[in-house]
């Protein structure tokens, strides 16, 4: 066998790979791109789960438009108070007291509670899936189908389902509303963490077929209303809603409250 | 091949309509499918595609006559080309990056990609099989890339239409896109014989 022919193939091929070599490297200083400095400081500076809550495509999408003054600093949520005053720190700009959120779960239908409407055991065991059959599992069409979609989403370990229904960790939440999007029914809503007394239900049937189907719905008494006075408290479309920046957390609503719809956390 | 008028744009009509590379090659099908969602993404896809089958037909017909042939190792024309590829994406890749930013962002993932593109080798290879000559070895490459950036640009404006159609949920995406891409190449066998080479 003749040894030149592979002498001859390793010393073309090798000689190929350096020239190119060579060139590239000369090629990448020639057309080296100026990376804003700004960027690698934002970039380290946020939450860095890729969450988008913020709206952008990843914490590198997020970065690149502050970077450039296309987005605000204030829009990482998960990354709160400290990722701000960062931002704020990097970009020059005054860093603002934000209003702590989390994600509240606005329904109390759990197994017992809520009347179920069947049994659902099909093989996606998923709420999207679940809520398209006939009107979902419970006879309530307002409220948490505790299938978990939303656990499934959650990046930051902050949700698990209990009897039947989500519960969140307030400490654990980031606020970044990847559960409120993913939830088919809207039972997931960003509030603020100071307000603490919240009507937790969204049932906007009649009076008496939102009692029928749950033991703990807004029956839209009015009796809250009337109990509050700070004019916190209206009732629109047979739900009763607290308007967090007047209440004041005295809990007279809660105490009046027949069905237990309102909740006030310690 | 003599070098006169006739000959170029018979040339050009076999190269763009009649061996249309995704057409009837079926090569560099990936892309074809991959970015032809936009009109204009496709466009600049055809165009950096071009721009990488015009020059790696060039370099690969050096390559193969002045190091491969003289030394007597044809055998490695497969890796070899493929590292010539391989090395001008990446070029064209920075000099984008550098040039026109809007593109590069625009492009994406699949800018790396056309070193794998298949039409990319399948070209080069071509003209060694068919014993061009560089300049035909070049013009075969450009128009080659023309008629895929022709198919591509095509592609996307039917898909861009098809966003707003009413389409069975079972053949809304992909599915579509590919019975279309069937039928476009039926119509394009109605180039056969055009170009009569």
């Amino acid at each position: 066998m003749d040894v030149n022919a592979i002498v001859y193939a390793a010393v073309v091929l090798g000689g190929l790979g350096v020239l190119f070599g060579a060139i590239l490297t000369f090629a990448d200083k020639k057309f080296a791109v100026p990376v804003d400095e700004r960027f690698v400081l934002v970039r380290e500076a946020v939450a860095g789960a890729n969450c988008g809550a913020c709206g952008y495509p990843g914490c590198d999408g997020y970065a690149n438009a502050v970077v450039k003054g296309k987005a605000g600093i204030e829009l990482c949520t998960p990354g709160g108070q400290k990722t701000l005053d960062a931002l704020a720190n990097i970009m020059g700009k005054e860093s603002a007291q934000t209003e702590v959120q989390v994600a509240r779960v606005l329904c109390q239908g759990e197994t017992g509670v809520v009347k179920p409407r069947y049994d659902y055991a099909g093989p996606h065991q998923t709420c999207h899936t679940a809520v398209s059959l006939a009107g979902g599992p419970s006879m309530c069409v307002w409220g948490c189908v505790g299938l978990g979609d939303c656990v499934k989403v959650c990046r930051f370990d902050a949700m698990k389902i209990e009897n039947g229904i989500v519960v969140i960790d307030e400490n654990k939440c980031t606020a970044c509303g990847m559960c409120v999007m993913e939830c088919p029914r809207s039972v997931i809503k960003l509030l603020p963490k100071a307000a603490r007394v919240t009507v937790r239900c969204q049932n906007q049937a009649a009076p008496r077929d939102a009692k029928e189907s749950c033991d703990r719905a807004c029956i839209a008494c009015r009796r809250c209303v009337k109990a509050c006075q700070f004019d916190a408290i209206h009732v629109n479309d047979n739900i009763a809603l607290i308007d967090p920046h007047k209440c004041t957390l005295c809990g007279e609503c809660v105490k009046v409250c027949p069905t237990n719809a309102i909740e006030q956390l310690a | 091949m003599e070098l006169s008028l006739t000959n170029f744009l018979l040339f050009m009509v076999n190269c763009i309509l009649t061996n249309n590379f995704i057409f009837s090659r079926y090569l560099g099908c990936c892309p074809f499918l991959g970015v032809s969602s936009k009109v204009e993404t496709a466009a600049g896809m055809g165009i950096a595609v071009t721009f990488v089958m015009a020059l790696a037909s060039l370099f690969t017909y050096s390559v193969y006559n002045y190091i491969l042939v003289p030394l007597g190792i044809e055998y490695l024309i497969t890796i070899s080309f493929i590292l010539v590829i391989a090395a001008l994406v990446q070029f064209v890749e920075m000099f984008m990056k550098k040039s026109l930013p809007a593109l590069y962002n625009a492009l994406g993932i699949y800018l790396p990609l056309i070193t794998t593109n298949c039409a990319v080798l399948g070209v080069t290879l071509l003209n060694i099989d068919n014993k061009y000559d560089m300049l035909w070895s070049v013009l075969n490459g450009t128009f080659g890339a023309l008629g895929f950036l022709l198919a591509i640009v095509l592609m996307a404006g039917v898909r861009e239409r098809l966003e707003s159609s009413n389409i069975p949920k079972a053949f809304k995406g992909f599915p579509i896109s590919l019975v279309i891409a069937g039928l476009m190449s039926v119509a394009f066998l109605g180039f056969a014989g055009l170009g009569g080479m």
